[in-house]
This record gives C-alpha cells, sequence and structure tokens, in this order.
C-alpha cells in the first residue's frame, strides 16, 4: 500500500477503498495539472431543444474548466446530454444560455482548433486515406507536397502505412476509426473531441486503440475531451471524469482519478482502480432501495413446457 | 426459393437470363397476340369478296359486320365473303415490324425533301443533346446552390415550383415566335420541359448529403464556398449523375412535343409521316429505335459512372462488369462490391 495523502478538504472517513485517495505521485500529477492554463471553459452552460414533446433541457448550468493537455472523460447515463456537450464545444450546437470558451475566447462556430472524431466513421468515402487526413490540411491553405508528407506520417503513426491509397470502404471500423483520429489530429487542434469513438468496436480492437489514443496523447499537445458509456475506459484513460446525470443533463461530479499513470491494463485490479469503479457504479447505476427488487419483473406468461427450466 | 428472396440479389448465373426475359415476355406476348388466331384478333380481313360488291380483298372488318355480310348473303342464297381472322392495322406483327426496322433505313423516303430516317435520328439526337447540355449548365449549378444554401432554395424554389407545373408545349407557339420555325425553338422547349425538374431534384439530391460529412468538414475548418465545393458535391456527385440518367428520360418525352412546333422534324415528323400512310409498321420500328437509343445511353452512363464513382456502392451490373472485363481486366478492382487487396 503507497503512502496517501487526502487530498479532498471534506473530512470524510478515509477507508482504503476511497476513490479519493491519490498516492503522492498522483497528488503531484494534479497539482502540476492545475496550474496549467485553462483551454476550455463551459460558463452556465445550457442546451435546450424543441420537440414534439416540448421543451427538452439537454444540458443545465455546466460549469467546468478544463487544463492544457489534460484527458477528461465525460461519463453518463444514456440520454443525459454527452452528445450535446461534445457538439456544443465544437460549434455545432447553439447554446441556450451560458458560453464555451477556448483560451478566453467565446465560441461561435466550428472550427479547426476543435477537431472531432464521431462514433459513426465520418470519413469522406471519395477520397483516398491520405487525401482525407490532408483535408484539414488543404482547408488551411497548405501546399500539395509538404500537406501529403504530413498526411502520410499521420497515417504512419495511427499505424495504416500500407493504406495511403485505398478507399475508407477498403477498411474496417478500427481502421476507418484510426483514419478518423489522424484526420482530426492533423488539422492540429488545441481540442480533440471524441465522442464515443470506440462504441462499435470489439472489445480487442477496443483495447488496441485506447492504448493507440494514449501514446498520441503522449506525444502530441492537445487536449481530449472523450465521451464514453464505458465505465472501465473512462478510468483507463481519464486524468478527470466528468460524471453527467440525466433529466435534466447536470454535472453530478467532476473526479480526479486516483489511478497512477502510466496506465495499463493491467492497473484494473488495483485498489484505486476498483474504488473508482465502484464510486462511478453508484453514482450511474444507484443502489436500489432496502426492499426493491434489482428488477421489475416484465408482464411474461409462461411459454414454455414444464420440466426444462433454466434457471 | 433462392430466385425469389425479399430484397436479396439472385445468384449471378440467373441474371443474363432475367435481363433476357425483361424483353423476351413482352415479345412473347406480342408474338402470341400476332400470331395466335383466336388470341383477339377482333377483325376480319378479307379474302374473297363473294358476291358482295362492295367489298373487296384486303379490306379489314370487324367480325360482328363480317358475320352480318354473311348471314345476309347466305340467307339470300348468294356466296358469302370469305375471311381469315386479322389484327387491325394499328398492331402489325413483329415480323412485319422487324423487316420495317431493316427496310427503314434502306428504302428512300416517299416524298423528295423528306427525310431519311437515320437522318431523322440525327436531327432528334442534335436536339436533345443541346436541349439537354444547356439545361444542365444552368439547371445544375443553380440546384446547388439551392440545396446548400436553404435561404436560396426559398427564394427561388415556389417559383421553380409554379413554372415547373405550366406544360412546356404551351410554350410553343412562344417559342416559335421568339426562336423562329427551326432547330431553336425545339431546343428551347426541352429546356423549358427539363430545366425546372431538375433544379428541384438537384437541390434535393444535394440536400440529401450526410450531414454527419458537412459537420466532420466544419470541425477541419472547412466554411461556405469550400463546404460546398470540397464536400456537397463530390459527396453527391454519384446521385447527381443517376438524376440525370433519368432526365434524359424526361427530355425524350418533351423532344416528341418539341418536334411538332414550327417545321416538323426529326424522328418525330418520320413517326407521323409514316403514320400517315398507314405503314404501321415503320412507326413501330422507329419507336423501337427510340427505345434502343435511350438503352444504350443509359448502359453507357452507367457504365462510366461506375468508372467515376468506384467509391459508391451500386448495384453490380452485369454488362457493367462484362465491359470493365472486357477493356481492362485489372480494373474490376475499382467494383467495390469485389473485395480488393491493394
Ligand atoms: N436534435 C435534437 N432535437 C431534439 N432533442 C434532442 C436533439 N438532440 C438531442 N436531444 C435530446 O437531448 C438529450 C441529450 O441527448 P444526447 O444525444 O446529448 O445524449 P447522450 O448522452 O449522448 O446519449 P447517448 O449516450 O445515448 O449517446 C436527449 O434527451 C435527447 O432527446
Ligand atoms: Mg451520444
Amino acid at each position: 500500500m503507497p503512502s496517501v495523502t487526502h487530498s479532498d478538504s471534506s473530512s470524510s472517513p478515509a477507508s482504503p477503498a476511497d476513490y479519493r485517495l491519490q498516492s503522492e505521485a498522483v497528488a503531484a500529477r494534479f497539482a502540476a495539472l492545475h496550474a496549467r492554463p485553462v483551454v476550455l471553459e463551459a460558463e452556465h452552460l445550457s442546451c435546450e431543444f424543441d420537440s414534439e414533446r416540448g421543451r427538452v433541457t439537454a444540458l443545465r448550468d455546466i460549469n467546468v474548466r478544463i487544463h492544457r493537455r489534460e484527458l477528461v472523460c465525460v461519463i453518463g447515463p444514456s440520454g443525459c446530454g454527452k452528445s450535446t456537450f461534445a457538439r456544443v464545444i465544437a460549434g455545432l450546437q447553439p447554446v441556450s444560455a451560458g458560453r464555451i470558451l477556448v483560451d478566453g475566447v467565446a465560441v461561435t462556430a466550428p472550427g479547426p482548433d476543435r477537431g472531432m472524431v464521431f462514433q459513426g466513421y465520418t470519413l469522406f468515402p471519395w477520397l483516398t486515406l491520405t487525401q482525407n487526413v490532408r483535408f484539414g490540411l488543404d482547408m488551411q491553405g497548405r501546399s500539395d507536397g509538404p500537406a501529403d508528407a504530413e498526411a502520410r506520417q499521420w497515417l504512419d503513426l495511427v499505424g495504416l502505412g500500407k493504406f495511403h491509397d485505398s478507399y475508407p470502404h477498403q477498411l474496417s471500423g478500427g481502421m476507418k476509426q484510426r483514419v478518423a483520429i489522424a484526420r482530426a489530429l492533423a488539422a492540429g487542434p488545441k481540442i480533440l473531441l471524441m465522442d464515443e469513438p470506440f462504441g462499435a468496436l470489439d472489445p480487442s480492437t477496443r483495447a488496441q486503440m485506447q492504448a493507440h489514443l494514449m501514446e498520441i496523447w503522449r506525444n502530441v499537445d492537445i487536449t481530449i475531451v472523450f465521451i464514453t458509456h464505458d465505465m472501465d475506459e473512462a478510468i483507463l484513460l481519464a486524468d478527470r471524469i466528468l460524471v453527467l446525470k440525466a433529466n435534466p443533463g447536470e454535472v453530478q461530479e467532476f473526479i480526479e482519478v486516483p489511478v497512477p499513470r502510466p496506465r495499463r491494463l493491467d492497473q484494473f485490479n488495483t485498489p484505486e482502480f476498483q474504488a473508482m469503479r465502484q464510486h462511478l457504479d453508484s453514482l450511474i447505476h444507484p443502489a436500489p432501495g432496502p426492499n426493491s427488487p434489482d428488477h421489475c419483473p416484465l408482464p411474461f406468461i409462461r411459454l414454455t413446457q414444464a420440466g426444462d427450466d433454466v434457471e | 426459393m433462392a430466385l425469389l428472396s425479399v430484397r436479396r440479389e439472385p445468384p449471378a448465373r440467373y441474371r443474363w437470363l432475367l435481363w433476357v426475359l425483361a424483353f423476351a415476355l413482352p415479345l412473347a406476348t406480342w408474338s402470341a397476340v400476332s400470331y395466335i388466331p383466336w388470341l383477339w384478333h377482333p377483325q376480319v380481313l378479307i379474302t374473297d369478296a363473294g358476291s358482295v360488291s362492295w367489298i373487296k380483298p384486303g379490306l379489314r372488318l370487324d367480325r360482328a359486320d363480317f358475320a352480318a355480310q354473311v348471314n345476309k348473303a347466305t340467307a339470300a342464297n348468294l356466296a358469302p365473303p370469305v375471311g381469315e381472322p386479322a389484327n387491325p392495322l394499328y398492331l402489325p406483327p413483329p415480323h412485319a415490324v422487324g423487316r420495317a426496322l431493316y427496310g427503314a433505313f434502306t428504302t428512300a423516303p416517299r416524298l423528295k425533301g423528306d427525310m431519311w430516317l437515320h437522318e431523322s435520328i440525327v436531327m432528334s439526337i442534335k436536339t436533345i443533346f443541346l436541349g439537354f447540355a444547356i439545361s444542365s449548365l444552368f439547371a445544375l449549378p443553380l440546384g446547388i446552390i439551392c440545396g446548400a444554401y436553404p435561404a436560396l432554395s426559398r427564394m427561388t424554389e415556389p417559383f421553380v415550383d409554379f413554372v415547373r407545373y405550366m406544360p412546356a408545349p404551351a410554350f410553343g407557339a412562344l417559342m416559335v415566335a421568339i426562336f423562329g420555325i427551326h432547330l431553336e425553338p425545339k431546343i428551347a422547349i426541352v429546356v423549358l420541359g427539363t430545366f425546372f425538374t431538375q433544379v428541384l431534384v438537384t437541390a434535393g439530391t444535394v440536400r440529401r448529403v450526410d450531414p454527419a460529412l458537412l459537420e466532420a468538414a466544419q470541425t477541419l475548418g472547412a466554411k461556405r464556398g469550400k463546404l460546398v465545393r470540397r464536400v456537397i458535391i463530390p459527396a453527391c456527385l454519384p446521385d447527381l449523375y443517376n438524376d440525370t440518367r433519368i432526365l434524359i428520360g424526361c427530355a425524350w418525352t418533351y423532344l416528341v412535343v418539341a418536334e411538332v412546333v414550327g417545321v416538323s422534324s426529326g424522328i418525330t415528323f418520320f413517326i407521323n409521316q409514316q403514320a400517315k400512310y398507314r405503314n404501321f409498321d415503320n412507326v413501330y420500328a422507329a419507336i423501337i429505335i427510340i427505345g434502343l437509343i435511350g438503352l444504350a445511353t443509359d448502359q453507357v452512363l452507367s457504365f462510366i459512372g461506375a468508372r467515376l464513382f468506384g467509391w459508391k456502392l451500386t448495384r453490380r451490373s452485369r454488362t457493367r462488369a462484362f465491359l470493365g472485363w472486357l477493356f481492362s481486366p485489372r480494373d474490376v478492382l475499382y467494383f467495390p462490391d469485389k473485395p480488393s487487396t491493394r
């Protein structure tokens, strides 16, 4: 058991499974992180939609500050406004109140300083991979030769060196998502928004992609806002986890992850990881009351013959 | 049944067969009606007039009239007229049309100054090509900006919709007054007929571009003009191309209308002229030629389209695959449903 300092000022009892306990190294890391400049700030951010059911509040009064080169995961139940949050930061979704500041400047429209990776692979199907990755550079008016070379470098970096001249339809899902990441990074954004980018991938590809992402993040000056509904993924990747609650989408807690870096998959069994995991579980799936059943029985009539019970 | 599964392409070995059937079935129906005497045949072709003075051999009588004449003759103990079941003149049998198809190109026109069939066809193709090219030249850009900028679409589309409902032929006299009596008014009518529809169809196609692609491009720094040029246009180009293929079909419809305006000309003139002489086999021959030209144009365009837009998953066409294989076997790689290992 490493020596621990109590980072939280509140006087909650320090049990070994408290997610707020941080090792010295982790605490020092967070101190350094908080000393870095704020690149992304949400001020009293609210977002509402008009739908047939009336006005839906997707986000209400969100206040967060995210520091340079931080990796923040956003997690919450389905429909709590995670995607909306990312779209608002990207400038794709107008806000109803409040504002988003990037380096102190209010966001009004999409721009290349905020790259985005979508859950569906939004590659341009008529362009080769190199041309896809070059797209952002072309928009900045970069000349052909260097842009091409840079795009190829990015593709090599995400491990697709052999596919420079392939078209997106010739790739698997994981490969497409890697191209999308390369394309977003090539445009040189300050902030990379990722909306459940690995949601559609199988577990082993997903683990590979997570390792890949951390590798990239270590080597590139970029702040990442990563949206997911997978708690393990959030703990594995994040410096801090922003937990949203649904109806309306509000900040439930903004948690510093106590798991030390560098992160590896085998940290899953460490006490910090488990403590964090338990806490997220309790936030997102609140413990059922003492006498409520763990699920409401469905109104089933028995459709099977007696004598072949499965459970 | 492998052949009749909902939304499942039939096995490859049946596709040629189905293509042939598509033409063989209508042809078989036509042949049956023409050659089986008890199928339809509402008239009687007189072979021997008998005693009836006003009937001549070669005349066609309705069956009821013929029966009445026979009854009258037999009642008066005179020789009854004799005939065989026949179809009306306007439905010639396939072999007559086949002969006419061949003969149409080899027989000189009846009147001096009338055009040969192939001259008529060239004239028609010229009209339709010019008309469609002029229409596309203006309709495609206008449609694309209307689709890309909703404000512009709200400003133009109500009027376009309004004019679109006016039948193009109604402008015939006007066009003759403006453009004279030769090729120009005909081209103008083809333009009028296709332009407004083309604007609306193009704008609709542009609006169907996946908004996720636009958002992705915006987060990469694309704005306005670049968004239109670099994303919207390439994304919908294959669909615009297909729209164009369909609209060329519309243009043929307007061609037939246009050609009777002013000095009647082209293939329509040929058809009308032949109908006047009651050479219905030539009429069918000309109509079939229009069909063949249309089919050939469409197949060529579809073939070119598959080459241009290989990235877009399109339904695999046998002709296309065959021609692709014929011209350059390696390029079969561009057909996306064939996994490629480049
Ligand atoms: N375009 C829209 N029009 C109307 N309502 C919307 C729209 N987009 C989102 N909403 C509403 O906003 C709320 C948040 O949606 P959002 O897509 O941000 O959720 P999410 O957290 O990303 O969910 P998930 O985890 O399922 O992706 C939902 O209640 C949804 O109904
Ligand atoms: Mg979402």
